[in-house]
This record gives structure tokens, sequence and C-alpha cells, in this order.
């Protein structure tokens, strides 16, 4: 299975037409699927709070949104999320690359790994781990779960589920 | 002029386009000035007026005005690159450029000292931007409007905040109303 074109058929399927990026090496060929689809547009950020402010103007122009971005962008977002996302109650479906997980090589990922769960949970936002390949298949139900409930919604993706990195 | 002067005077240049209008002061000015189901209000996050008025740009064809102070755009400089690259034509981002921090009690920003945000916006690849002093907001607004091109309007005036109430609209009433006459 390809797991990027499947995560880019899902947003197609589910009408998500608005996706902004956040580099991310394990990102990478998820990131080129997109920006080669005919039927997303693809604006990539500078950072994850300006992205989720694109996302939920473009939420608000009718447009369904997604973003792709770092855990670390957990610490830089909290504030959008709870004053701006949350408060005003839109979707979010937000596919982040899990850093400092299982197979991860550089130790400093590790500090905000250990974070991430615990403020998703804080911040009372639903969220999924995708360890194995075959996790992917449940992500067609969560956008579909997402745009249901009109939330910011994590899908945590770790170094296992994308693979690990070129040199394991 | 200070800002809920400049305001007082555009808003019926405002009432019938799609606003997205900075957090605090900026906001309850607007709100109080002239409110519209066209205006949408930020509550919170400070910085990200220009990001949301973007996006909401690029997802449909209407214009979009972007209310955004010097120090909120200070705070999101990111954004410039990001309008420089991918700015529609039906988008307008007027800085209200008063050299201060005004839903805070004035504390000056840099572009009351040495920071040129049009020169920074140019150098982010904004095409069109415009500096304006304020008592040519009204012209320059309309002029954008109907100039049919991304515009970064830097708009000149004095420091200062009126008085108004702030804002109790619960914000997903907000949300729904705006989105209402984004569809309309």
């Amino acid at each position: 299975m390809n797991i990027d074109k499947k995560i880019a058929d899902d947003l197609v399927a589910n009408d998500v037409s608005f996706v902004t990026t956040v580099p991310c090496k394990q990102l990478a060929g998820v990131i080129d699927e997109i920006e080669n689809r005919d039927d997303i547009f693809h604006i990539p950020s500078n950072k994850e709070d300006e992205g989720m402010g694109l996302c939920a103007g473009a939420f608000m122009g009718g447009k369904r949104p997604a973003i792709i971005m770092q855990n670390t962008a957990i610490g830089v977002t909290i504030n959008t999320l709870a004053t701006l996302t949350q408060y005003y109650r839109m979707p979010l479906p937000m596919i982040i690359s899990y850093r400092g997980e299982l197979r991860e090589p550089v130790a400093c990922q590790v500090e905000m790994a250990v974070h991430t769960k615990a403020l998703l949970a804080q911040l009372n936002i639903p969220t999924y781990h995708f360890h194995w390949q075959k996790d992917v298949e449940e992500f067609d139900n969560i956008l579909k779960y997402t745009f249901m409930c009109n939330k910011p919604v994590a899908i945590l993706t770790d170094a296992n589920f994308w693979g690990g990195y070129g040199d394991q | 002029m200070i800002r809920s002067e400049i305001l007082k005077e555009i808003a019926p240049i405002l009432r019938d386009q799609l606003v997205v209008c900075n957090i605090g002061i900026p906001s309850q000015e607007l709100h109080a000035i002239d409110d519209q189901p066209t205006n949408f209000y930020m509550l919170g996050t400070m910085g990200l007026a220009s990001s949301i008025g973007l996006g909401l740009a690029l997802a449909q064809p209407k214009t979009v005005i972007a209310i955004d102070g010097d120090g909120s755009v200070l705070t999101n400089l990111g954004t410039l690159p990001t309008i420089g690259n991918n700015a529609p034509s039906n988008y307008i981002l007027m800085i209200i450029d008063n050299g201060s921090y005004g839903s805070t009690g004035d504390q000056p920003t840099y572009t009351g000292k040495k920071t040129d945000l049009a020169g920074m916006a140019r150098a982010a690849g904004c095409d069109n931007v415009v500096v304006v002093q304020d008592v040519d907001t009204g012209k320059a607004l309309q002029e954008a409007i109907d100039g049919g091109k991304a515009t970064v309007m830097v708009v000149k005036c004095d420091s200062g905040n009126a008085k108004m109430p702030v804002i109790t609209m619960d914000p997903v009433v907000i949300k729904h109303r705006f989105m209402e006459a984004v569809k309309a």
C-alpha cells in the first residue's frame, strides 16, 4: 500500500480541498502527493498557527481544510487551537508527524514527543495514533468524524508507520 | 486620526465587503461603529487576521478585507511571504499602522522606530503595496477594491483607542452569521 496516495485519496474522497503544510522529512511524500493533486489546493505555511488561520478562513469560505505538520507544532499552536479553532467550533484534521517516537534517530525530538499526547488530552482534542501501516485504514473514518463534530482532530503518525528513516 | 476615526470614515465602504477584523480593540471599535454580518470579529489569537483573510479569499471569489495592526503583523511575519506568493486578486490586507500595541496599553512597536512594514511586504513578494496617510484611507481602500488585484495597504495614523464595549456575541454565532453572509 502506498500510504501517501491513500492519505491524499481519502482527503479528496472527503472533499478536503484546501491543505496547508509545514515541512517534515517523514511527511515529504504525502506533501508531494498533495502538491501534485489537481483537486487539492496546497499552500505551504511558514508556521503552524499561521496555517491554522488559513484553514479557518478557508473553512468559512466553504472549503474543507486540513493541516499537515510535526508534533512540535502542538507547542506552537495551543493558543490558536483554543481561541480560534475550538472557540469558533471549526473542523480541522491535523495530520501530524509524531517525531520522537519509536525508530526516531534524533534524541531532541523525544522531548516534545513525551508531552504531545498529554497536551492534546488537556485540550480535549480527539487523538489517533498510527503506528502500523494498516492503521491508515481508519483515516477515512477519522475525516468523517472530524467534519461531523466540527473539532480539531489529531492523527499522530510515527516513524514506524512511515517505515522508519532511510538509514534504518 | 486614530484607528476608530478611520473605521468610522470607511464604514460605508466596509459594509458591502467581507471583513476579517483583528483581535481586541479594533474588533470592538468596528463592532460598535457598524456591526454587520459580513464582519468576522477575532476574539482571540493575536496575529492571524491576515491569514484568516487570505484563506477566505482563496476559498471563494468575493473581495476580502483583512483589517490588521502593525503589532499583529509583527507577531505573524511569516504571513507576508505567504501573501506575497499566494494572494488572489480579491485579497486586501489593510494594516492600521499606529506604531503601537493599542489593545494592551499603547506600548510602542518597532514600526514606530526603524521597521518599515511596507518595505518588508515588498521584500516578501507582495507586488502591490501602498502606504497611505490616515485621511486618505477611504479613497485608497476604494481604489484597492476597484483595482481588482491583491493589495497590501499600510495606513499610517496616530496611536490611540476609542472606549468601546467588549463583544459579547458568542463566537459560534459570529462564525455562523459570517458564513451565511459569505454564501449569500
